[in-house]
């Protein structure tokens, strides 16, 4: 039968990358001190599944890979070898060795082999150092099983007969216990009659009286006598479960007197082959392996702008399928059947239709109307993903850079499973990244220094994602020394970011960071930015509809708080109305909506108009000149209603006619099925049909400040 | 139609295994482990379990000897997929009371010729 293997593929994969990610956490999880076996199980059935899986669809590169981190563990896990640091450097750098190679397999791209002989020479030298407690000095244990050794020879001497008369006489005397195993005599002698011509004679003397008999105890024992030109590993394939439960006798069927020769079966030297072919290549790669091995351990961390750049490829690949809860899958049938149930019951008051059913009519719409939503619900939720898909991959990044950087520091994720919508997880990583590396780098001091400062050793660096509103919220909090505000101030005024008496609350400090071409790092590395970073992970989080904060302590630590919607789908959003459009406003960027009076507003000279609240001047933005609208209310702004917008940490006045009413929308591409438009961000569809565009607060604040 | 449970944590070895019975005509229910084994086994009576032998919760070899427990598996085949390496891993199935094993890396027709062993 032919079957194509090719259909598991995309399984093994995906199953692959988790299996490598669940070693990654593993390895970063042992702790040196105290080995939890449990752990070292998990990380070797990683291993063991992928070898497994790797062979039996055909990918013996990975197999053979696989093979040597499985020998490696298998000797941890057992305790023949001790957990060393360098053992789980090592380790580390083959997953990542192994994730390329995957990778590069599932794009049919070739694999980089160098780089592959590289890790696989680190291991097998990892595999015969001297940390092995026993063995210290030999390879690899090989254990070539005395049984198909011994017994393939003794058939050997036989095959050169094969000729003359071929067959087979086995003596077959099993014990009693051998039908406990699930093996049967009669399924054994089924097989050897496939082989040739089958000739049984049952000893049946052992057969205790009928009293005596246990029915499941086997008293039979059997010669038999197969005739034909069978090779002796058939013969010996079929008796290979019952070794140690019977007593086996195998022979040629005539016995001349012959000389035992060398010419060995094919078989042998095959098996032997193979079980022994482990030694030389061994002992052969781990001579010239020394002087890379070095460059294999050191590679690690230096590799991690390009890990970075393979996990954000990652991201993008783990989103063409994700993996949903069946409870979600079962609430969405459940509401599909609910609305089939109305949409027919429905369809029966539309058959025969008279005034007297109105009232029936709008008890359906009623309920088509709540199974929508809930609907709408579901379908909403099968998009969500736990936050912990993005969460994973930071262990490795902080062990990666706070081992480089010299640096104690220990990575709390808490909330986990926090939910939230697939799209937004794929475009979050990268501005998480970024923040992560600037709290290792700038935010958590060097261990000595931290201990001048009366703090423990070790820095935290804490990701906490949580619920809050219709918003999730993911803060990075760490213990370091915090924001220096007046080195902050120093450096804008420096850079002429603001005026040299500028006073500034410790927020718009704060927010400094967030400014273009801005880095207070003394000198820059290459783990965190050259100061086009904060604007730009500012900039997309904005992009996602979410804002970023900023609260520090000076010598205390730092939190930075991320405020995301939970789906880029649906948004909160408050209808105004400019003239005849209806425009909607994100209702995130919202700080408050008034009526102003004459006595607020304020016109500079060439500068536009601003008005004065609670002795804050914040610019106007007429909408209807923006929009090019003719205005419902004259263009005076006592008329007309203000609401306050933040854009990129500015205040800004939105000059609309009137507030409509707050919704829920769901957002249409603009850009898909028209063009990009400044100042909006998509398009919805309003219940009487309509379009009304959705603005795109930062993008009319940059606008209209020019 | 013979009845087979097989029990592996790999969902594309199972999905492999599962597949390939199937279209050998066999009635195939998969379990992710060997608690799950453990419980479809108790809910029906199959004629043979293919097992890996690492998995989470309860391995393939306690899997087997908590089988041959149940009255229903005294004689039942149950085979473990184990790698080549593995001897001991044979032996010490084959002492919880496996039948035999199948060796992996394995392909289709290997599976179905050696399943044929043990089932009629």
């Amino acid at each position: 039968m032919s079957i194509d293997m090719s259909q598991f593929h995309q399984v093994f994969f995906e199953e692959c990358f988790e299996g490598l990610e669940a070693m990654e956490a593993g390895l970063l999880n042992l702790d040196m001190g105290d080995i939890d076996s449990e752990v070292i199980n998990t990380i070797f059935r990683g291993a063991h599944s992928i070898k497994g899986g790797s062979g039996t669809f055909g990918f013996s590169m990975v197999a053979d890979f696989t093979h040597i981190m499985e020998t490696l563990l298998d000797e941890m896990r057992d305790g023949r070898r001790k957990v060393t640091q360098t053992a789980i450097n090592v380790l580390l750098g083959s997953v990542d060795c192994l994730r390329e190679m995957l990778t590069s397999i599932q794009n049919e791209q070739a694999v980089e082999e160098a780089g592959v002989a590289k890790h696989k020479a680190a291991l097998e030298q990892e595999l015969n150092g001297s940390a092995k407690t026993e063995h210290s000095s030999a390879p690899a244990p090989i254990t070539i099983s005395p049984i198909a050794a011994t017994d393939v020879d003794d058939l050997n001497k036989t095959e050169d007969f094969e000729l003359n008369e071929p067959g087979w006489k086995i003596a077959f005397c099993p014990y009693l216990d051998l039908l406990k195993t699930g093996n049967d005599p009669v399924r054994m002698f089924r097989e050897l009659a496939e082989l040739g011509e089958l000739t049984a004679f049952p000893n049946i003397q052992d057969i205790p009286s009928i009293y005596e008999l246990d029915p499941e105890e086997c008293n039979i024992s059997w010669d038999l006598k197969v005739t034909g030109d069978i090779p002796a590993e058939e013969i010996k394939e079929i008796f290979n479960w019952v070794e140690g439960d019977c007593e086996l006798d195998i022979q040629a069927l005539v016995v001349k007197a012959a000389p035992v020769t060398k010419k060995a079966a094919p078989a042998t030297p095959a098996i032997k082959e193979t079980e022994a072919d482990p030694v030389p290549a061994t002992v052969a790669s781990s001579i010239s392996a020394p002087v890379e091995i070095e460059a294999a351990i050191a590679k690690g961390p230096v590799k991690a702008a390009q890990i970075e750049a393979e996990q954000a490829k990652n991201v993008v690949q783990a989103a063409s399928s994700i993996r949903v809860d069946t409870a979600k899958i079962d609430a969405l049938i459940n509401m599909v059947g609910e609305v089939v149930i109305t949409q027919s019951m429905l369809g029966l008051v539309g058959e025969n239709f008279s005034m007297d059913k109105v009232d029936q009519l709008k008890k359906g719409l009623a309920q088509l109307e709540r199974h929508t939503r809930d609907l709408q619900q579901s379908v909403m939720n099968v998009r969500m993903l736990p936050i912990s898909f993005v969460f994973s991959r930071f262990p490795r990044l902080v062990h990666d850079i706070s081992s480089k950087l010299g640096k104690k520091i220990e990575l709390k994720l808490v909330g986990e499973n926090t939910e939230i919508d697939k799209s937004v997880v794929e475009l979050i990583n990268d501005p998480l990244v970024h923040l992560i590396r600037n709290s290792l780098d700038h935010g958590i001091e060097m261990p000595a220094a931290r201990l001048a400062a009366g703090k423990p050793e070790t820095g935290i660096i804490e990701l906490r994602a949580y619920h809050r509103g219709g918003h999730i919220v993911i803060e990075i909090i760490d213990d370091g020394h915090g924001l220096n505000r007046k080195k902050l101030i120093g450096k804008a005024i420096e850079k002429g970011l603001i005026e040299d008496n500028a006073t500034l609350t410790d927020k718009q400090a704060f927010e400094l960071i967030f400014m273009p071409g801005f880095s207070t790092a003394e000198k820059l590395t290459d783990i965190s930015g050259r100061g086009v970073g904060m604007d730009v992970v500012r900039r997309n989080i904005e992009a996602l509809g979410g804002n970023i904060e900023i609260a520090s302590e000076l010598g205390k630590g730092t939190t930075i708080a991320i405020h995301l919607p939970l789906t880029l789908a649906i948004l909160d959003g408050q209808s105004v109305a400019v003239g005849d459009e209806t425009y909607i406003v994100p209702l995130v960027s919202i700080i408050e909506s008034i009526n102003i009076t004459e006595r607020m507003l304020n016109k500079v000279a060439g500068k536009g108009e601003t008005f004065r609240l609670r002795n804050q001047y914040i610019p106007i933005i007429r909408m209807h000149k923006i929009f090019n609208v003719q205005p419902r209310n004259t263009s005076k702004m006592t008329e007309g209603v203000i609401v306050v917008v933040e854009g990129q940490g500015v205040l800004c006045g939105l000059f609309v006619d009137d507030l409509l009413g707050q919704q829920q929308v769901v957002i249409k591409s603009l850009e898909a099925n028209y063009r990009r438009v400044e100042g909006v961000s998509g398009a919805t569809i309003l219940g009487d049909g309509s379009v009304a565009l959705i603005l795109d607060v930062p993008g009319l604040v940059r606008f209209s400040s020019r | 139609m013979a009845s087979v449970l097989a029990v592996d944590d790999s969902a594309s070895m199972r999905k492999m295994v599962t597949f390939t019975l199937k279209s050998a005509g066999y009635d195939v229910e998969e379990a992710v482990d060997g608690v799950d084994a453990l419980t479809k086994a108790q809910t029906r009576q199959f004629d043979c379990i293919i097992t890996d032998v690492n998995m989470p919760n309860k391995d393939g070899i306690t899997l087997i000897r908590d089988l041959r427990l149940l009255p229903n598996y005294k004689y039942t085949p149950m085979l473990t997929l184990t790698t080549e390496s593995g001897m001991e891993k044979k032996l010490e199935g084959k002492a919880a009371g496996a039948t035999g094993w199948i060796v992996k890396p394995f392909d289709p027709d290997q599976l179905l010729k050696t399943l044929k062993k043990v089932l009629g």
